[in-house]
């Protein structure tokens, strides 16, 4: 399965995944309190130009990643027309659209290995009420193991309807998708049980 | 403590697949997307405390970089844009979906729509209404209409998650955890 971490490699990508995090965590919270359209702008300007050190693939990618927000960007700003309040329709906008893209560079500039070290590194402190990394692994591989087989199974559940019925397939194939499951998840634990376990 | 493990992993796993099936067209051609569905099944089927670790576990693959969110989306960034609230809802709304299945002694069916109603609606627009108003800069009431356009298609998903926990009640009455 593809992650969403560029192939391009920049120089962010040797930069600590921790560190990146907490840079970001950071300047999400100081742009929330900021309300100046000027600033905002800027701070938007500042964020792209930070995509832009990639090279010109690398931020047409990071470009790509925003498209979700373009239904947002509409609402908002006709409402913003509407009420002839441009100014803190700009600053509301431009701060989302700079947060999400300086996220995104997180994303896109770390590996997929690093982030979950991370992720353990941040659940350590849930060891306690009995979530060891071992077993929060465990489950993060099982399920990037499991989605495709997932996939499968539940197109051959659709064509199986389809062979049977001119009716598409619908919310019926949720009935045996969720038993497939259930199904997989009993013998996946019997298969890890048989193997020593999880401890 | 393997079959929890693999449990949440399955239904994390569900959850990804039902945002890759395209989407599923409803009797009147309504496009629905079947992830917000598999949350409340999550809750319905698999109970409140796994169920909402298994929806968490889904939003860790999603952070840390898979695109597994409807759409392809995917990464840091749909945690801080419009639409964060809802997924931080997400947990929240499994467990209370399940919560309502495990104390009630409604039938099924019942049970587990109500439980997809008030969890997957009530509680996942709070969250979700909450976050856009923080993140477009809008009163509660104004984002509250935004949430609105999904509203029909989120009643139809409980009802179908109160009809789909119930065939997998009479199916396989053990496998339906929230009620074991």
């Amino acid at each position: 399965m593809l992650t969403l971490t560029s192939p391009v490699e920049i120089w962010l990508h040797p930069v600590p995944a921790g560190a990146k995090m907490a840079v970001l965590c950071l300047t999400a919270a100081g742009l929330f309190f900021l309300a100046s359209p000027v600033l905002l702008t800027a701070a938007l300007l500042a964020a792209l130009a930070l995509l832009a050190t990639g090279g010109w693939a690398f931020f047409r990618h990071g470009l790509r990643l925003l498209r979700p927000l373009w239904p947002f960007v509409l609402i908002v700003g006709l409402w913003h027309l509407w009420t002839a309040d441009l100014a803190s329709g700009i600053a509301i906008l431009a701060r989302l659209t700079a947060v999400v893209v300086l996220a995104n560079l997180v994303t896109m500039t770390t590996r997929l290995s690093d982030m979950i070290a991370v992720i353990e590194r941040l659940a350590a402190p849930l060891r306690p009420l009995g979530l060891s990394p071992r077993v929060l692994a465990m489950a993060i591989a099982l399920v990037i193991r499991f989605i495709p087989v997932l996939a499968d199974r539940v197109a051959q559940i659709g064509d199986a309807i389809r062979a049977r019925s001119p009716r598409r397939p619908g919310w019926r194939l949720l009935v045996p998708a969720t038993l497939a499951a259930l199904d997989d998840a009993d013998h996946a634990a019997e298969a890890l049980r048989a193997r020593g376990g999880l401890g | 403590m393997e079959r929890t493990v693999t449990h949440v992993a399955l239904f994390a796993a569900l959850i990804a697949v039902l945002g890759l099936v395209p989407r599923i067209d409803l009797a009147a051609g309504v496009p629905i997307t079947a992830q917000s569905l598999g949350v409340m099944l999550c809750g319905t089927v698999l109970g409140a405390r796994r169920g909402a670790l298994a929806v968490l576990l889904f939003l860790v693959l999603v952070a840390v970089g898979l695109p597994l969110l409807s759409g392809g989306r995917g990464g840091l960034g749909v945690f801080v844009g419009p639409s964060a609230g809802f997924l931080i809802g997400f947990p929240i709304a499994a467990f209370v979906a399940g919560w309502v299945v495990e104390r009630t002694t409604l039938a099924p069916a019942l049970a587990a729509g109500a439980g997809a109603v008030i969890g997957g609606i009530g509680v996942l627009y709070l969250f979700g209404i909450t976050g856009m108003a923080l993140t477009l800069g809008k009163s509660w009431t104004e984002a509250s209409y935004l949430a609105l356009a999904f509203l029909p298609g989120d009643i139809i998903k409980a009802v179908l998650a109160g009809l789909i926990t119930q065939a997998i009640g009479r199916m396989r009455p053990g496998a339906l955890l929230s009620r074991a």
